[in-house]
């Protein structure tokens, strides 16, 4: 009797295009298409300019990249639960100023003073994460008082002026000493990152909890401690980044990070594919858009462009890449792209 | 029920709800509801928009805790904490907007909060291949196609959705199964399919159910015993051979006109 059941099955897909299949590959991995447009930033820049290709600026590249792909990281899983991160940026600054005191004022080892570093980010996503969650102000709001207060009380505690990062010759090659050692903490936060979301039960939920929220509660997921613990996330590799910055480039700032390197990040995410209202969106898609943007700079920096204009043309890429988001799904809602496999 | 007809049955009922209430804010969603499920019934609720119909399934399932009133499964008392506590009772539930995420496939929805992890300690990673294998298995059991597992929801049709959902539910060791309108936003062939699905569920003696659903002539087909919430109060519990569609019609009518939405209930 129930076997009648098996001709509930939707419309076959018709046989499919070239055309429509590689639109259909690049609706599902949209890594791929974000791929495509780097290959072809850098291929533009390279013909354009001889002193655009070689090893010196691919170091300029990956060490932009390093710290702003991690925080993109932390931000691709926030915005896929639903939520922003707008404090991370002075996180940035604000755990690196923890990470020197500890060291300088509390006389702690150098490594327990990168913990507590990180554990001071860790914190700040805490209480981001309950206000927005508990008491229900959205985290736009939340984060966005959040980034001020902190700034403020940066410049507070710092005096506001520079100083050198403690720490050994040792400590450095492990821990953000140029070129490189911070482009393979970004890798390996890339990497675990992806494992995160993609093959965990923590992953799972956080796409499930930006996905349908009301669904995924029903279905008994804990949608609050999903958002509360991708904003400790988020937070944590915020001062990761700020600690691994300050060492290379040997100074400790106030001022540094900020609300540029938050929108940075927020931005290679959503060129990258994450989308805004939840839901969808990688690691390694952001970690594209970040290489996007820093190729993007670098190439307009060497042909003698204003920097004026490199923000015009990331504001054009971010509404592009959001309108491309939004279309591509209702396309995909509408089932004429992607056929099943 | 009475106490002394519900103490003369061998075996306890599967679920029994006795003089439940909810309010949310000033409005009374339910008012002292009793009812029962004996093990392998089909319930079926019927009632108008606002009956308290899906608010009582939300509080048998664990979702919303109830104000007062008590709640026996198999027997035992219990307060249900969480839907996952719910779910270890064996209450499964296939809500209205039957829990899917459209974004995600077929098979980490069909396993969705339950799923299959292998490793060592709390590194645990998914185990996507056993989840895929299994959701084959559960929608093959139940007589649904769905092209792929790896497919996404979104790509579903509302028949082979909810026919997601309630597989999902079923094979979940659920031993009584609350269908929130499974036939809501369904055509009429897709809803046929559905029917059929829940007749054969029916059959099986170990699962107990209770199904909300408007049409008289779905519940009655698919029940085995008919109760009518109005106001938040049980007002009917007949059985489904020994009333008929017009008998119900009729009650429902007169229900109406004997309470008026402004007049007391009693």
């Amino acid at each position: 009797m129930a076997q009648a059941a098996a001709h509930a099955q939707p419309p076959l897909p018709q046989r499919a295009g070239f055309g429509r299949r590689v639109a259909a590959a690049l609706v599902r991995r949209r890594e791929a298409s974000i791929l495509l447009i780097l290959l072809a930033l850098i291929a533009y820049f390279s013909l354009r300019t001889d002193a655009f290709f070689g090893t010196d600026n691919a170091q300029v590249i990956a060490e932009f990249s390093a710290p702003i792909a991690i925080i993109a990281a932390g931000e691709v899983m926030l915005l896929i639960c639903g939520e922003i991160d707008l404090s991370v940026g002075m996180v940035f600054a604000f755990s690196t100023w923890i990470f020197y005191f500890a060291t300088t004022d509390w006389h702690l080892p150098i490594l327990l003073a990168v913990v507590l570093g990180l554990l001071s980010g860790s914190i700040v996503g805490l209480v981001n994460g309950l206000i927005t969650v508990l008491v229900g102000v959205p985290s736009f709001i939340t984060t966005l008082g959040m980034a001020y207060l902190l700034n403020g009380l940066t410049l507070n505690i710092s005096g506001a002026f520079p100083v050198e990062p403690p720490g050994g010759h040792t400590f450095f090659r492990f821990f953000g000493a140029p070129p490189y050692v911070t482009v393979y903490w970004a890798l390996g936060v890339i990497v675990v990152m992806t494992i995160l979301l993609t093959r965990t039960r923590w992953g799972l939920h956080t796409v499930a909890t930006g996905g349908n929220l009301l669904g995924a509660s029903e279905s008994g997921v804990n949608v609050r401690a999903v958002k509360v613990g991708n904003f400790v996330i988020c937070s944590t590799l915020g001062a990761l980044a700020g600690i691994l910055e300050s060492i290379r480039i040997d100074t400790i700032q106030a001022l540094q990070g900020g609300f540029p390197l938050m929108f940075y990040a927020v931005a290679a995410a959503v060129i990258g594919g994450t989308s805004l209202f939840g839901g969808s969106g990688t690691i390694v898609g952001a970690a594209l858009g970040v290489l996007v943007l820093a190729v993007l700079n670098l190439g307009f920096t060497i042909q003698g462009i204003s920097a004026y204009w490199f923000d015009f043309v990331l504001g054009l890429a971010i509404i592009v890449s959001m309108a491309l988001n939004v279309t591509v799904e209702r396309i995909r809602q509408s089932g004429r792209l992607g056929s099943s496999t | 029920m009475t106490e002394a007809a519900a103490a003369t049955e061998q075996a306890p009922d599967a679920i029994r709800v006795e003089s439940v209430s909810k309010s949310f804010g000033v409005v009374r969603a339910l008012e002292d509801v009793s009812l029962r499920v004996r093990p392998g019934e089909v319930l079926g609720l019927i009632g108008d928009n606002g009956a308290g119909k899906s608010t009582l399934v939300k509080i048998l399932t664990g979702f919303h805790k109830p104000d007062g009133g008590k709640i026996f499964v198999h027997g035992e008392e219990v307060q249900l904490r969480s839907v996952t506590h719910a779910r270890s009772l064996g209450i499964d539930t296939v809500f209205q907007d039957l829990a899917l995420v459209p974004g995600m496939s077929v098979y980490h929805n069909m396993f969705l909060n339950r799923e299959l992890t292998r490793g060592v300690g709390p590194v645990r990673f998914l185990s996507n291949r056993e989840m895929k294998k299994r959701s084959r298995e559960y929608l093959d059991d139940i007589g649904v196609r769905v092209p792929s597992m790896s497919a996404e929801v979104a790509r579903m049709s509302g028949g082979q959705r909810q026919a997601i959902a309630i597989a999902r539910s079923t094979h979940s060791d659920a031993r009584i199964l609350l269908l929130d309108e499974p036939l809501a936003a369904m055509g009429a062939r897709e809803g046929a399919l559905i029917i059929e699905l829940i007749e054969e569920l029916g059959k099986k003696s170990d699962v107990s159910m209770i199904v909300i659903a408007h049409n008289y002539v779905h519940v009655l087909e698919m029940c085995d015993r008919v109760n009518l919430l109005r106001n938040g109060r049980i007002v009917l519990d007949k059985r489904s051979d020994e009333t008929s569609v017009e008998e119900l019609t009729e009650i429902v009518a007169r229900e109406y006109r004997l309470a008026p939405e402004s007049a007391s209930d009693n």
